[in-house]
């Protein structure tokens, strides 16, 4: 069982949470020229790393927030968690 | 190579089973081969086989990290099935299919093959009409399907819940009668044995570290056991494929995610028939030795930890007692979980890469058991060719550009729901 810490609601079980994958992917600006290989990386390719990972969760049965958490995705350890408009430094 | 049959078996028991020829030697790395193959998983094993016996290639290596078996193949729950909807899929797994029945033959190994029928259950009637339009796609790809009402269900697996106030009741189901399962093990270890008999280097303990890549070609492999130099490499890696591809400075449609299973205290047999619920993700077959043997949803987010976590399993379970509440009373005795490849479409990659000499075989999701053999047999060809087979030519790495996805569910890009 993971517990996440909400930044807004604090600590809570996994099971209030659902998962949103990978928080560093950044969708293509708009009104730029956009190539195919942009949105490829965008839409599907993923370096799902080993190790300390950035990504997002929604607290579904709390607040409702999006949220980023920094997990290691082979030890489930979790380091920091931010608030959605926060940056990841 | 002794080969297994009931003299030998005779004449072994006459000295204790003492001198028996080890199924497989031990051999130290050479400095070069014409093949590596990485990852002496299931696919791994059967694609050094094929390009020995289908290309005459053996100067070949298979190099493992562990030891031969320890990943997802021997730690799936050995479903065999070909019932797709989309051709590609569908005839890349009948292709496969065949090579099943008779495999335990081509490797005088008993795999164990038991095409006990698969029934995917209906619970909606917009379910039996998907269901339905999937039967007739295969039938039009000869490949058998049945849809069968609710009676006809419940004459197969009466142990299911029929109740009249449940909240998924049993509208019906779609069964390819020839599906089934095998003995995973036997499957590495017969591919392994015939491989090494015919050649193939198989390195257990080695692991790969690092590429040699030059002017866009591959030249070798870094390895925890030193230098290995090749003109083509296999990656057959499954759930690592992420790892070796930073290495190699490649991002991937693919997304390492963990999926349990566990079994149930052996019973007496209930269950002839694999089932899957069809309102959620939940699927049980019983083994030879009488456990039930139960797997379903993800974990939920990208992991390599190879073990799960509850609140997955107990989601998983609930659906399960909901189809067949009997096993509410059933002790489990194992739970495990493997880290998969989950590709953005659901289906796999067998392709070549933008580096010459370098072959990509991953994206087996949850279904890379079953495609073993047609994964190792359409790989072996891509590799001693250099090019891709028909049965493959779908699973190119560069549908997500072009937009051919086989996206068999249509499930899109989040591959943790799919
Ligand atoms: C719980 C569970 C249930 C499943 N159920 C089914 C099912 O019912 N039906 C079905 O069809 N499929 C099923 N699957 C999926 C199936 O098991 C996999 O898709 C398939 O086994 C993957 O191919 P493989 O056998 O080659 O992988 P693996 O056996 O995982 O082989 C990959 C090998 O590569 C090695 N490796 C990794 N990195 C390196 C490195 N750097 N250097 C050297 N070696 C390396 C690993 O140690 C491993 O042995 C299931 C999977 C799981 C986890
Ligand atoms: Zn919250």
């Amino acid at each position: 069982m993971l517990h996440i810490k909400c930044p807004h609601c604090g600590l809570r079980s996994q099971n209030e949470f659902s998962y949103g994958g990978d928080a560093t992917v950044k969708r293509p600006e708009l009104g730029k020229e956009i190539s195919d290989k942009d949105w490829d990386n965008f839409v599907y390719n993923r370096k799902s790393l080993r190790g300390k990972h950035w990504e997002l969760w929604q607290h579904l049965s709390g607040c409702r927030q999006w949220i980023k958490v920094q997990r290691d995705t082979a030890t489930h350890e979790i380091f920091k968690t931010l608030k959605a408009n926060e940056e990841i430094s | 190579m002794q080969k297994y049959s009931v003299f030998s078996l005779v004449k072994n028991a006459l000295s204790n089973h003492e001198n028996w020829d080890l199924a497989w030697k031990d051999p130290t790395p050479k400095k070069e081969y014409d093949v590596v193959i990485i990852g002496g998983g299931g696919h791994g094993l059967a694609t050094a086989y094929y390009l020995a016996k289908e290309h005459n290639i053996t100067n070949v290596a298979i190099i493992e990290k562990g030891w031969i078996g320890g990943g997802n193949v021997g730690r799936n729950t050995t479903i065999i099935r070909s019932n797709y909807m989309h051709d590609d899929n569908a005839l890349f797994s009948e292709f496969g299919m065949d090579l099943w029945r008779r495999m335990s033959q081509d490797l005088n190994y008993n795999v164990m093959f038991s095409p006990r029928g698969i029934i995917n259950l209906a619970h909606s009637d917009a379910q039996m009409n998907t269901y339905a339009r999937r039967g007739n796609s295969m039938r039009l790809n000869g490949i058998d399907a049945v849809l069968l009402n609710r009676e006809e269900v419940r004459e197969i697996i009466p142990m299911a819940d029929f109740s009249e106030n449940v909240r998924f009741p049993i509208f019906g189901g779609l069964m390819q009668p020839s599906a089934g399962t095998a003995r995973h093990d036997a499957v590495a270890w017969g591919y392994a044995r015939q491989a090494d008999d015919m050649g193939v280097d198989i390195i257990q303990n080695c692991e790969v570290i690092g590429f040699d890549v030059s002017a866009g070609k591959i030249n070798g492999v870094r390895t925890s056991r030193g230098d290995i130099k090749a003109k083509k490499i296999g990656l057959c890696v499954a759930g690592s494929t992420n790892i070796l591809a930073e290495k190699l400075n490649m991002t991937l449609p693919i997304e390492t995610h963990l999926l349990q299973a566990c079994v149930s205290e052996p019973v007496k047999p209930v269950l002839d028939k694999v089932v899957t619920f069809g309102a959620g993700h939940f699927y049980i077959s019983q083994s030879d030795k009488g456990e039930m043997v139960m797997g379903g949803d993800l974990d939920g987010y990208n992991s390599y930890a190879q073990r799960g976590n509850l609140p997955t399993l107990q989601h998983v379970l609930t659906e399960g007692i909901a189809m067949m509440p009997f096993l509410s009373k059933l002790k489990m005795l194992r739970t495990w979980g493997g880290i998969m490849d989950m590709s953005m479409d659901g289906s796999p990659i067998i392709d070549k890469t933008h580096i010459e000499g370098l072959y990509l075989n991953c994206g087996w999701c949850y279904g890379g058991f079953k495609a073993t053999p047609a994964s190792g047999w359409t790989f072996a060809h891509t590799i001693a060719q250099d090019r891709v087979h028909e049965l493959n030519a779908g699973y190119s790495l560069n549908r997500f550009n072009t937009g051919h996805l086989l996206d068999e569910k249509g499930l899109g890009t989040k591959t943790w729901i799919s």
